[in-house]
């Protein structure tokens, strides 16, 4: 099973941990909001990946299972 | 279904319209026939409904081209006494086929809403209108209360005013102000079919859509299929403005290109320069391109356009593409529900650097930055706002591309000056209290 970062845009807030914590995945935008690489995390990544889940300070980023996906 | 079927032409939906004036029930039962008797058993006849609606094609009209009869599936499957809503907001500003309907033949509409309303047994139905269209709103009442069938066990209809904006006529925006919340797109993680107003399964579809189930449920899939390609079959309301003769609503057959719209409208009254393709969520497609292109929503797919909610805009060579770009980019930017930040300052952005490269200021680096923003925008929104402008706007930069470096270097130009052509909402004046 393969997670995916998910963004919820209405709670994001640019605060830019993410992009701090996965610079592998996560780079910010002109305005500090994140743009995600869409590719499903590799497991060497997963736990920098739930690292930055975790110390988003308006909880907005997700890392979602792949079936969880909804269209 | 029925066997008199009338023959396969056109208009269909617009059969009997007066230039002014909303059809009376009278008159409605007379040119369509009364409204097929509903058994009462209802889920035969629902059943019945579902699978002419399936056979038939028919496909959404308010720009998803999503198949009907999957949506009405959906939501009778779900669990819960079901919500219908008819949509008939129509946010774009160069869109008018959704209020003509209401204003001029309401019972249609509301054929349609009662016939979904069977087939997936709901307890109600939501006619959602925008606040501004107050005549569509004036006549959908009206209608409403012609209907003596809505009092026999039917379900209770209503007419709700939503308030005015690009956005607000999105689905999750009207679910969410039926909710008692802003008109904000504020979509959920579940699905309207499941979860929609006050927590039941909703069924969502736009007042065109519906008036082709108002006519499918009385002449069969056949008969609706006679016009039109295999995937793409029936007729369609296009509202065609610009440069031509007579700009208003046609109904077309699926598939007609361009050219023929256009000399329905009784042909171009100055030299084309562009076409805009399915509102300002759409694309540009240079003239000569888009007479012979075809309107329907998989062949336009294959240009990368879309018909959007069925919208054709004819653009004069007289016309500033640039200014007109700039323009709508502001109006786009403003109509932000303002929730998410890429779309937030990502649009201003834009708008921003459009207004510098009409004026001559930037050179062309701003141009460069105009798509990297663009590019940037899409896909990074609660809802498919930045989508929809980022590909409006990167069409406009790709067909407008000589235009736009002429203006970064020597600044406006004499069409610059013009009031610009393409459509936004007139704020109703604003009443002074005495």
């Amino acid at each position: 099973m393969t997670s995916r970062l998910r963004v919820n845009w209405i709670a994001c807030e640019a605060h830019g941990m993410c992009a701090e914590l996965l610079p592998e995945r996560i780079t910010l935008d002109d305005w500090g909001y994140p743009i995600i690489d869409e590719r499903p995390i590799p497991p060497e990544l997963e736990a920098h990946a739930r690292r930055a889940a975790d110390a988003c300070p308006t909880l907005a980023l997700a890392l979602a299972a792949e079936r969880a996906r909804r269209r | 279904m029925s066997v008199s079927a009338p023959p396969a032409t056109l208009p269909r939906l617009l059969t009997g319209m007066t230039s002014s004036g909303a059809m009376t029930l009278d008159h409605h039962f007379e040119i369509h026939g009364a409204l097929p008797a509903l058994a009462r058993r209802r889920r035969d006849s629902a059943l019945a409904l579902v699978n002419e609606l399936e056979r038939s094609g028919l496909r959404g009209r308010g720009g998803a081209a999503f198949p009907t009869a999957v949506k009405v599936t959906a939501v009778a499957a779900a669990r819960g006494r079901a919500v219908v809503v008819a949509n008939g907001c129509e946010g774009e500003p160069a869109s008018h086929k959704d209020r003509l309907l209401l204003e001029r033949l309401p019972h249609l509409v509301i054929d349609g809403a009662l016939l979904v309303a069977h087939a997936v047994d709901a307890g109600e139905v939501v006619i959602a209108v925008d606040e501004q269209a107050t005549r569509a709103a004036r006549a959908t009442d009206k209608a409403l209360r012609e209907r003596s069938d809505l009092s026999r066990g039917a379900p209770r209809v209503r007419l709700v005013t939503v308030p005015s904006g690009y956005v607000s006529g999105q689905e999750a925006a009207i679910v969410n102000f039926l909710n008692g919340g802003p008109a904000k797109p504020t979509g959920g993680p579940t699905p309207i079919f499941e979860r929609g107003v006050k927590g039941r399964p909703t069924l969502m579809n736009n007042v065109e859509t519906l008036a082709h189930v108002a006519l499918i449920a009385r002449h069969g899939a056949a008969w609706f299929r006679a016009l039109g390609a295999y995937g793409e079959p029936g007729s369609t309301l296009v509202t065609l403005g610009g440069a031509v003769a007579q700009p208003g609503v046609f109904e077309i057959e699926m598939g007609a290109s361009i050219a023929s719209l256009v000399d329905a409208a009784g042909g171009p009254t100055a030299q084309l320069r562009a076409f805009m393709v399915g509102g300002y969520a759409g694309t540009w497609v240079p003239a000569d391109i888009g007479y012979q292109l075809p309107l329907s929503p998989d062949e336009l797919r294959e240009f990368g356009a879309s018909l959007g909610a069925g919208i054709v805009f004819a653009l004069p060579s007289t016309a500033c593409p640039v200014a007109e770009l700039a323009f709508v980019a502001r109006w786009l930017s403003g109509q932000s529900a303002g929730q998410c930040g890429p779309c937030v300052y990502g649009l201003e952005a834009i708008a921003a650097a459009l207004e510098q490269v009409r004026v001559g200021v930037g050179g062309e680096g701003t141009l460069a930055q105009i798509r990297r923003w663009a590019a940037l925008a899409s896909g990074r929104g609660a809802c498919a706002h930045p989508d929809g402008v980022a590909r409006f706007i990167t069409s406009g930069t790709e067909v407008f591309a000589e235009e736009l470096v002429d203006h970064a270097h020597r600044g406006p130009c004499a069409g610059c000056v013009q009031r610009h052509l393409l459509p936004t909402p007139v704020a109703p004046t604003a009443q002074r209290a005495t």
